[in-house]
């Protein structure tokens, strides 16, 4: 009795183990190739209808990872089998690229901005960045550690101003869902975040004040499936992919 | 001053339903088989259990269902001793017996505690926890703190039960003293006969709720109603329908009594008086039946025999008796009972 | 300790579940950058984040007593639906993921929340992003380990205790803190243990409602997490540390302060 049980968990286990490494692999179906995506997070909406055209147009199934570009490069110099890298910015990129795990080199794809987040009718009327240090305003920014809390940090500095977040937010989704539950009055984050929210305004920051995020993007070393990498970086590249890019609120290359 | 008490309390597996009354000075022991009522009658007095019915205390109400009254147990003033002590464990000995003291809001507790003791001659026990004393002590500091609060009606649960034999006495002949110094209304509560008789003025016999038999120790032992009390008595008890000379048990047979009555009887012979033939004898008892050994007991100097037959019964004789009828369980036997030895007396 | 054997079978998962614990908190002494330890654990940054921890810990737990014990009490005297009704409810947060404890809190506590409005346009008081919102979301994820841990106690604990206490003449309150208090130690022990444990280690919560500041509301594990993606090695110094911390006080725990009377 009991000895079947131990071997019940055994089969188990292995099962659980196989399934894993089953899912990632390439064909799980003749006629059907896969890849992962590791992407920042900012890019999800974007990529998702990225994914969803190259399925259509080339057959490729893609599984996207959504996190931090800290969090994906920790993971990647961890060992994570991917296919693909979208930073937020060129420094992560750097970062694999002198681990020695990219295939080949990145190219930028997109380019993003930074955008004041303000609740729906902006009703503290935020304009500029200088209303930001208005005193009992809270504001929430990214955490230096992520690329957009860094940017944002930039873009406060060169406008001169000077203020004292109430938190500094692991991620950029963060910083958006504290201003669009109303529990923030303003916060800093892409203008690509303000567009694919729709829960928010947003309040255009002057160019001469702004900082310009490179997002690069490459094909991994860890890629099991390099034909169908090159196909998702080419489509993001593409027209097509452009306009995606685009209608989500980044601008083009 | 005294406690009047109509009890009623729905409770599985039984209904307890007693009509009560105890007069000052007077001590009460509830008797009874376990399972009887007897430990659920007692909380339902100190108002752990509500009850249908009527308690009242010193022409004080304590709980009037009908009006729905009830007076919740801190209130009462009744002293409650459980069966094995329920100390406080974490309070030692003098915090103990001046625990109900502080509840009353005594300045000296401490002090009126302390005398308690020394009276009792536990005064070096005052500084121990509860886990350092005998059983035989824990008992008596039990005791102490519940007499300290001087409550108008003392409830013993089995006071005695959860000690050692060899020390009951002691703690029994104590019990006693101090039953007897205090001032209010007294209510035991027991299966073990020693106990009832030694401090009882007056027993209260319990069965599956009821009450079966009241009167002094002697009364009721002179005259069970229950077999419970027969059986504590150590005498045989019968039931029947009595015919004038005669009385008609349940299944069929008859035993010759002399004034037998009518209606409902209680018969009882005492085991002394049951005689054990190997053949059937021939004499002037008209009570003479057949029967098999069903158990032999030794006890000390006299052997119990029970015979099963139509008339079960239990004889008293000595162990040479049982060697030359050369008894064994199994073996056939003739009983006799002189009529005049039957006491009958009304059901 | 108990003698007797112990089944093979038992032994050999037993060693498992054991292996299981054990090499995580291996990997972590493997790995730790000794060298580079002593430095970051002088830092004022690791002092502000682990005195923040112990702090905010410490006030969850004290939050826990004080109403936890209470509410256990009433559990205990409860019955039937309401008493299920009560319990699911207090143990609701251990099956939540603490995330979606953090953003209750918000809908209840913050600016717009429904309670937290009331106390914005009132008095202009926000909780959200202060030291008192990261106590709150500790005290919402912890407590009910205490609760759990004294009702135990409270179950478990004689009747003819309180009953005689009553019988003595002694009211509700005396009742309760002369007697059933005294008598639940152990269980009011290891249940604020627990909740001190849970306590320190909150952090879906803790970033949720309370956000990340140093000094404010970045306790130890917000802090780990931040320095997980820029300084692996501080990370791992910082969970050590904290790892120190918490083994220190649970090994200190002595069996009979846990133990019965």
């Amino acid at each position: 009795m009991t000895r079947r049980l131990v071997l019940a968990l055994a089969i188990l286990f292995l099962a659980a183990c196989g399934a894993q490494t089953g899912g990632a692999s390439a064909t799980s179906a003749p006629s059907q190739t896969g890849i992962s995506v590791f992407a920042a997070s900012s890019l999800k909406p974007a990529f998702d209808k990225i994914g969803a055209r190259l399925q259509a147009t080339k057959n490729v199934v893609t599984i996207f990872n959504y996190e931090g570009s800290q969090t994906l490069t920790a993971q990647i110099q961890q060992g994570a089998p991917a296919d693909v890298f979208a930073s937020a910015d060129t420094a992560h990129m750097t970062t694999v690229e002198s681990a020695g795990l990219l295939s080949g080199s990145s190219k930028i794809f997109a380019h993003n901005k930074l955008e004041i987040a303000v609740e729906k009718g902006n009703p503290k009327g935020i304009h500029t960045l200088a209303d930001l240090s208005r005193a009992g305003l809270v504001v929430v920014l990214a955490d230096p550690s992520v690329p957009a809390g860094k940017y944002a940090q930039q873009t406060l500095n060169m406008a001169h101003v000077t203020v004292h977040p109430a938190s500094l937010e692991l991620q950029v989704t963060g910083v958006l869902s504290k201003v669009s539950l109303g529990e923030a009055d303003a916060g800093i984050v892409y203008v690509s975040d303000i567009v694919t929210s729709g829960q928010v305004d947003g309040v255009p920051i002057p160019d001469d004040q702004n900082v310009t995020a490179d997002y690069p993007i490459a094909v991994l070393k860890s890629t099991s499936n390099g034909p169908g990498a090159q196909e998702f970086i080419d489509l993001v590249l593409s027209s097509d992919g452009q306009t995606i890019l685009k209608a989500a609120g980044f601008q083009g290359v | 001053m005294s406690l009047k008490a109509s009890v009623k309390v729905s409770r599985t597996p039984f209904a307890l339903d007693v009509q009560l009354e105890v007069e000052q000075g007077e001590t009460v022991a509830v008797l009874g088989p376990n399972g009887a009522g007897k430990t659920t009658l007692l909380r339902a007095l100190a108002g752990l259990v509500p009850v249908e019915g009527r308690v009242e205390l010193n022409g004080d109400v304590l709980e009037d269902s009908a009006r729905r009254f009830r007076v919740p147990t801190e209130d009462r003033h009744v002293g409650l001793v459980f069966q094995d002590h329920v100390l406080f464990p974490h309070l030692n000995v003098l915090d103990n017996v001046a625990f109900g003291l502080h509840a009353q809001g005594r300045p000296e507790a401490r002090e009126i505690a302390r005398g308690w003791l020394e009276r009792a001659g536990l005064a070096d026990k005052a500084g121990s926890m509860p886990r350092e004393l005998s059983g035989g002590q824990a008992q008596r500091v039990a005791l102490l703190r519940t007499l300290a609060t001087e409550p108008r009606l003392l409830l013993l649960d089995e006071p005695l039960s959860a000690l050692d034999i060899t020390i009951r006495a002691e703690v029994r002949r104590e019990l006693a003293r101090q039953l007897n110094s205090f001032r209010g209304v007294r209510l035991i509560v027991t299966h073990d006969p020693l106990e009832a008789i030694a401090l009882a003025d007056r027993l209260v016999v319990l069965e599956n709720g009821r009450v079966v038999q009241t009167g002094t120790p002697q009364e009721v032992t002179a005259r069970p109603r229950s077999r419970f009390v027969a059986d504590l008595a150590g005498v045989n008890l019968l039931r029947g329908q009595g015919h004038g000379d005669h009385i008609a048990l349940v299944n069929g047979s008859s035993v010759a009594a002399p004034d037998a009555g009518e209606g409902n009887v209680f018969a009882m012979i005492h085991p002394r008086a049951v005689a054990l033939y190997l053949t059937r004898p021939e004499g002037t008892p008209r009570n003479v039946w057949q029967g098999e050994t069903e158990n032999i007991d030794l006890q000390g100097d006299r052997v119990r025999v029970r015979v099963q037959g139509p008339v079960p019964l239990v004889a008293e004789i000595t162990p040479s008796a049982v060697r030359d009828l050369h008894l064994h369980v199994g073996a056939p036997v003739w009983i006799s009972v002189k009529a005049t030895e039957v006491s009958v007396y009304p059901a | 300790m108990s003698q007797g054997r112990v089944p093979a079978a038992l032994l050999a998962l037993a060693g498992l579940g054991l292996l299981f614990f054990l090499l995580p908190l291996l990997g972590l002494i493997v790995r730790a950058p000794w060298d580079q330890a002593i430095g970051a654990i002088g830092s004022p940054e690791t002092g502000t984040a682990l005195g923040l921890s112990l702090f905010c810990s410490l006030a969850a737990t004290a939050v826990a007593l004080v109403l936890g014990i209470p509410l256990a009490f009433v559990l205990s005297k409860t019955t039937g639906n309401l008493r299920s009704v009560i319990r699911a409810l207090t143990t609701l947060p251990m099956v939540l993921p603490p995330v979606v404890g953090g953003v209750a809190l918000l809908l209840a506590f913050g600016r717009k929340g429904l309670v937290g409005s009331i106390l914005y346009q009132a008095f202009g008081i926000q909780i959200p992003f202060t030291t008192a919102a990261a106590v709150m979301a500790e005290t919402f994820v912890a407590m009910p380990f205490l609760v759990i841990a004294v009702e135990g106690g409270l179950r478990s604990l004689d009747p003819r205790y309180e009953e005689a206490a009553r019988a003595l003449g002694a009211r509700g309150w005396m009742v309760f803190a002369r007697v059933t208090l005294p008598l639940l130690r152990p269980a009011i022990f290891s249940g604020a243990v627990l909740c001190w444990a849970r306590a320190l280690g909150e952090f879906g919560a803790t970033i949720t409602f309370a956000g990340n500041f140093p000094g404010r509301t970045q306790t130890v594990p917000v802090a780990v997490y931040v320095a997980l993606e820029t300084r692996p090695e501080s990370a791992i110094v910082l969970s050590l540390i904290l790892l120190a911390v918490s083994l220190a006080v649970l090994v200190g725990m002595r069996d009979r302060w846990l133990g019965a009377l």
